[in-house]
């Protein structure tokens, strides 16, 4: 569909930032009404740059210091619903900890935006990356961006306000990054002088319904078996309006700004034999293991996923439909699943009423921040070439790197 | 299942289970939760409308009935309760200084 947005005119400062500050810069430019945030690592610096940019004068807003993560969303999610524009960032344990508040945003239809520097989960305690943490949300009914890049971060958090405050969608948004990986180190990010043009894109819906003195209304009231239900179903179909509303929150974006995403990103699937599925920093490792492979002939691609829910069915099964295996890198396990990676059970499933479709196998890698260089995504490039060659992929998902497992 | 297709479809009510119309509780009947139901012995109460104050949900109503006890003091209103809103917590019950309300079972 054409976009008949005309493209803003921004000047634009590169300033090198890690993704937490990328992160903090959005929050600054949407001019948030409300943070409320607890530290935890790999997150703070995030909430660390907010209040450096309220204490200068450079955001006017309230910033609440709360006890736990579990207060933190509770004031998140109340500032919301008094019509604030409200944010708050975690990771880890944290996002644990604010788990049965998750729900409550949801429920409550109330626009939240959260910053997730993804992080591995204890016991043992690793404060590295992997993606355990952000999987443990999906159904928690929150939309969910993971970027690759600090560039990106900043403009999906400004996207996310936009597809969060549709009044079609009305939906909290989670936009997650590699905690390390990227929230501490710095890229080149672009970001406006001047924050107008980001305000336009993103304009603040006061006019939602919220808690009034004037209007009253009350929200987080009991709902017995004859009522519940009907809410529920209300969050399904605003989930699946929310998949159209962030493909067209991205082109307009695009059309504004000139950066565009999409919510899938491939490379040369439509020549591949073997694609290599990837979220988050990982994908740009992908890439850079792959390209010098393309350039020698070897028939393989990637795709990188940018929406995680809503699951992009259709644009993953475009994608991925031309390859013979599809090789799905999940940094998450799900325990007790013989496919245990969350994204390769979506991507199995989205083909699950085909005839014609690739074989997928689900790999494990990078937990708790196990290495994942050029040579492993090479290495796991082989290996699928040789699962190709056999004619049938592994019905178990396979843990790539462990020590004292081997697959020949 | 009969009673309940004929409530409003997920599509017709507000968001997020939020109640646009405020004061809406009297429309709900919350009475048949009760276990135990509070019955005023308005011979013995003295009409100093502690129940009035500490019931949680507002159920005692002053009525302009006149009311002359056996030892012969008259009031000039009597307490009556909503039992279809009154959920027989029992504190009016345990509040009550002359014991003038009694707790009786529900028997159906």
């Amino acid at each position: 569909m054409a976009v008949t947005v005309q493209e803003a005119k921004v000047t634009w400062k590169r300033l090198p930032l890690s993704s937490n500050y990328a992160a903090a810069y959005a929050v600054k430019d949407l001019d948030v009404d409300v943070i409320a945030a607890y530290p935890i690592t790999p997150q703070t610096t995030v909430v660390e740059k907010i209040a450096e940019f309220i204490a200068n004068g450079e955001l006017n807003a309230e910033m609440i210091h709360v006890e736990s993560e579990h207060s933190a969303l509770s004031a998140t999610i109340a500032a919301s619903a008094a019509g604030a524009r409200a944010f708050t960032a975690t990771a880890s344990q944290g996002l644990e900890l604010m788990h049965e508040i998750l729900h409550i945003a949801s429920g409550l239809r109330l626009p939240v935006v959260m910053s997730i520097a993804t992080r591995a989960l204890s016991a043992p305690i690793s404060i590295w990356n992997d993606y355990s943490d952000l999987m443990n949300t999906r159904d928690t009914s929150w939309i969910t961006l993971i970027a690759s890049s600090a560039q990106e971060v900043y403009d999906s958090i400004v996207q996310a306000y936009r597809i969060a405050e549709d009044p079609e969608v009305m939906l909290p948004v989670m936009v997650a990054y590699d905690g390390y990986l990227m929230s501490h180190t710095y890229e080149p990010v672009l970001v406006p002088e001047d924050n107008k043009p980001i305000l336009d894109y993103a304009p603040k819906n006061y006019n939602r319904i919220k808690l009034d003195p004037e209007r009253p209304i009350s929200m987080g009231t009991l709902t017995g078996p004859e009522w519940y239900y009907e809410f529920k179903y209300q969050q399904v179909v605003a989930m699946k309006k929310a998949l159209e509303k962030a493909r067209k929150a991205d082109e307009e974006f695009k059309a504004r700004f000139g950066r565009g995403y999409g919510l899938i990103e491939t490379f040369n699937v439509e020549d591949a034999d073997v694609v290599i599925v990837a979220y988050g920093g990982l994908y740009g490792t992908v890439i850079e293991a792959i390209e010098p492979l393309v350039e020698k002939g070897v028939k393989v691609g990637a795709m990188r996923l940018r929406l995680w829910r809503p699951f992009p069915v259709e644009d993953v099964k475009k994608a991925l439909g031309n390859a013979k295996l599809v090789t799905v890198i999940d940094k998450a396990i799900s325990y007790g699943a013989r496919i245990a990676g969350p994204v390769a059970l979506e991507v199995m499933s989205s083909f699950y009423h085909d005839e014609a479709k690739p074989m997928i196998m689900s790999v494990i890698a990078g937990i708790g921040q196990r290495r994942i260089t050029e040579d492993t995504i090479r290495e796991i490039v082989d290996y699928s070439f040789k699962v190709l060659g056999r004619g049938r992929a592994p019905e178990e998902s396979l843990y790539w790197g462990v020590r004292g497992v081997r697959y020949e | 299942m009969a009673a309940e297709e004929k409530l409003p479809a997920w599509n017709e009510i507000p968001p997020g289970g939020i109640i646009i119309e405020p004061g809406n509780a009297e429309e709900r009947y919350t009475g048949d939760w009760r276990v135990f139901r509070p019955v005023i012995n308005q011979d013995k109460c003295i009409r100093c409308l502690l129940c009035w104050v500490y019931c949680p949900d507002s159920v005692f109503h002053i009525v302009d009935e006149e009311y002359v006890t056996s030892k012969g003091r008259k009031y000039s209103f009597s307490l009556k309760i909503d039992y279809d809103h009154c959920k027989g917590c029992g504190i009016c019950v345990e509040e009550c200084p002359v014991n003038a309300i009694d707790f009786v079972e529900e028997v159906k």
